[in-house]
């Protein structure tokens, strides 16, 4: 964990309420997809943890969805202004257990730390494919630059006004080696049920500090208590436990 | 470095600041950040005779200068405190280390604190009877004079190293409850725990916080948390350990002037862990601008 000022580069819409935000800063503490940043913001007492989406040299990338007074004061900052970040937080996705054909699953802003990952097991040689739930047409985004990074590409919208209609369970590819998830509990949920593989779930939750302080995260999983925030947000298939 | 010292119940202190229990674990993920040994002392997570899961999530809302916390003492329980975690701390942190017990029971109480009495790296025993966010004891000893001064009886049979009881604020007279603790033979008062509060989410139109009501902590309570150190200063002649909101070395000053010997800093070490190592880099140049040779002369100043 490291504490960076990073100043603002781009800070985009890229749907009605999902934006994207484009930083420069030490990036030295951040070491796997799936790890996430807290932000210092203006008038809020407690930080607000977003995922890493990309990064590359000082360039990190971020995208968030405004939900509430923290985002919509990230929604309107401008490039040029700076943002003070806890970095490197979080235990990220195990990358070796991927092997040759991993299959990535997003939900809404579930997809953005999918993207350093497909980057990363592309480099690797992996013949990825990625599924990407929606609600409608209006709330896709990275459609286009997952596929660009070389991977296979499907994607579902729940009302289907966009690729087929259903959820990323409905457009599994037949198999995989390894799959990595995140999105909402229920997806999550749906893909340990649909998905016979091995696989890592990257959970969301209301944290305090975010670096395993206080204890605000924690849940209870097969291999013990873990913070959401420390010892996650990526749990192992096997270490899940649901509460319902 | 001197001017910063206090004496803190026999256990000569560097500075006055000690991170407050449940908000600094067991010392680990801050050991990581920086030195932790610039600290006065820390305050580890609150310990429990058994293991606790604590509450379900969530368990933490923003407040307005603050937070909520409704965590429910989630704790590894005494023996593997003992047996891992501060085998684990005295590679990081050479000092003696302020242990917090809670419990459900008088009886608990004692056990877990006659464990932690044979410790050498426990200097005090911070023994907290006001944790708002259990329902089967807790804050309930330190709402009753009689109860708290049975817990404070039955902990000061079991130990030698000294005994600081830890005070809620939601409570009508507060200097009662820590007078009745003095009588009892408590060595020491902290306060404030966290005031009782509740947020409701708009959207779903239902509590924030799984457990309801959570804790209230954050700048937003530090002139309630002073006002009641000043109160419990005056009301008793056991040194005090006040805490409540604070985060910057003013504070600092400003709770040892309403008569703290030591003071302990929450939830600003959550927004930013290194706000204890700052604190204390700022305390000289504060005491410089306001005329304080040495902090331990200023406890008590406006009382």
């Amino acid at each position: 964990m490291k504490q960076v000022i990073y100043t603002i580069l781009e800070n985009e819409p890229l749907t009605a309420d999902v934006c994207r935000m484009v930083l420069a800063g030490d990036n030295s503490a951040i070491t796997a997809p799936g790890q996430f940043v807290n932000l210092k913001l203006d008038g809020l007492f407690l930080r607000r943890p977003i995922s890493v989406c990309d990064l590359e040299g000082d360039r990190l990338t971020l995208i968030y969805k405004v939900v509430g007074r923290g985002t919509a004061q990230m929604r309107d900052m401008t490039p040029g202004q700076t943002l003070d970040a806890l970095t490197g937080l979080g235990n990220g996705y195990d990358l070796s257990l991927a092997g040759n054909r991993p299959l990535l699953l997003g939900g809404g802003v579930g997809a953005p730390p999918l993207y350093w990952l497909a980057k990363k097991l592309i480099a690797r040689g992996a013949a990825v494919a990625v599924r990407l739930g929606f609600n409608a047409a209006g709330d896709v985004f990275y459609e286009d630059e997952f596929r660009a990074l070389g991977a296979e590409v499907r994607v579902a919208t729940a009302d289907g006004s966009h690729g087929e209609k259903g959820f990323v369970t409905d457009i599994l590819p037949d198999a995989c080696t390894h799959y990595f998830a995140c999105g909402p509990e229920p997806m999550l949920k749906a893909v340990y049920r649909a998905v016979p593989s091995d696989g890592q779930l990257s959970f969301e939750a209301r944290m305090g500090c975010g670096f395993g302080a206080c204890m605000g995260c924690t849940c209870e999983t097969i291999t013990g208590y873990k913070r959401i925030c420390r010892d996650g947000p990526v749990l192992r298939k096997g270490e899940i436990l649901w509460t319902d | 470095m001197d001017r910063l010292s206090v004496n803190l119940l026999g256990i000569e202190l560097d500075n006055p600041v000690i991170p407050a229990s449940g908000t600094f674990g067991y010392g680990r993920e801050f050991a990581e950040l920086y030195d932790i040994n610039c600290l006065g002392t820390f305050s580890f997570k609150g310990t429990t005779l058994r293991p606790r899961l604590g509450n379900p999530l969530p368990r933490i809302a923003e407040a307005p200068a603050g937070m909520l916390n409704a965590v429910g003492l989630q704790n590894p329980g005494v023996d593997r405190v003992i047996s891992e975690e501060l085998p684990r701390l005295k590679t990081v942190f050479r000092k003696p280390v302020m242990a917090n017990v809670s419990g459900f029971s008088v009886e608990e109480y004692a056990e877990t604190c006659a464990r932690l009495d044979a410790c050498d790296q426990v200097g005090w025993l911070e023994v907290n009877i006001s944790c708002p966010n259990v329902h089967d004891g807790g804050m309930s000893f330190g709402t009753d004079p009689a109860m708290a001064a049975r817990v404070t009886k039955a902990v000061k049979a079991v130990t030698t190293k000294p005994v600081i009881m830890k005070l809620s604020p939601n409570v009508t007279d507060i200097a009662a409850i820590a007078a009745a603790c003095q009588e009892a033979g408590a060595d020491g008062i902290s306060l404030i725990n966290t005031l009782m509060g509740l947020r409701i989410s708009l959207k779903s139109r239902r509590p924030v916080l799984a457990n309801v009501t959570g804790g209230l902590s954050g700048p937003a309570v530090f002139p309630v948390a002073l006002r009641m150190v000043y109160q419990v200063a005056k009301a008793v002649k056991i040194p005090v350990v006040g805490m409540g909101g604070v985060s910057s070395a003013e504070d600092v000053v400003e709770m040892m002037l309403a008569g703290a010997t030591a003071v302990e800093v929450g939830a600003a070490n959550l927004a930013d862990p290194f706000a204890c190592m700052k604190i204390i880099g700022d305390l000289p140049a504060v005491m410089d601008r306001y005329g304080i040779d040495n902090l331990r002369d200023i406890i008590g100043g406006a009382l």
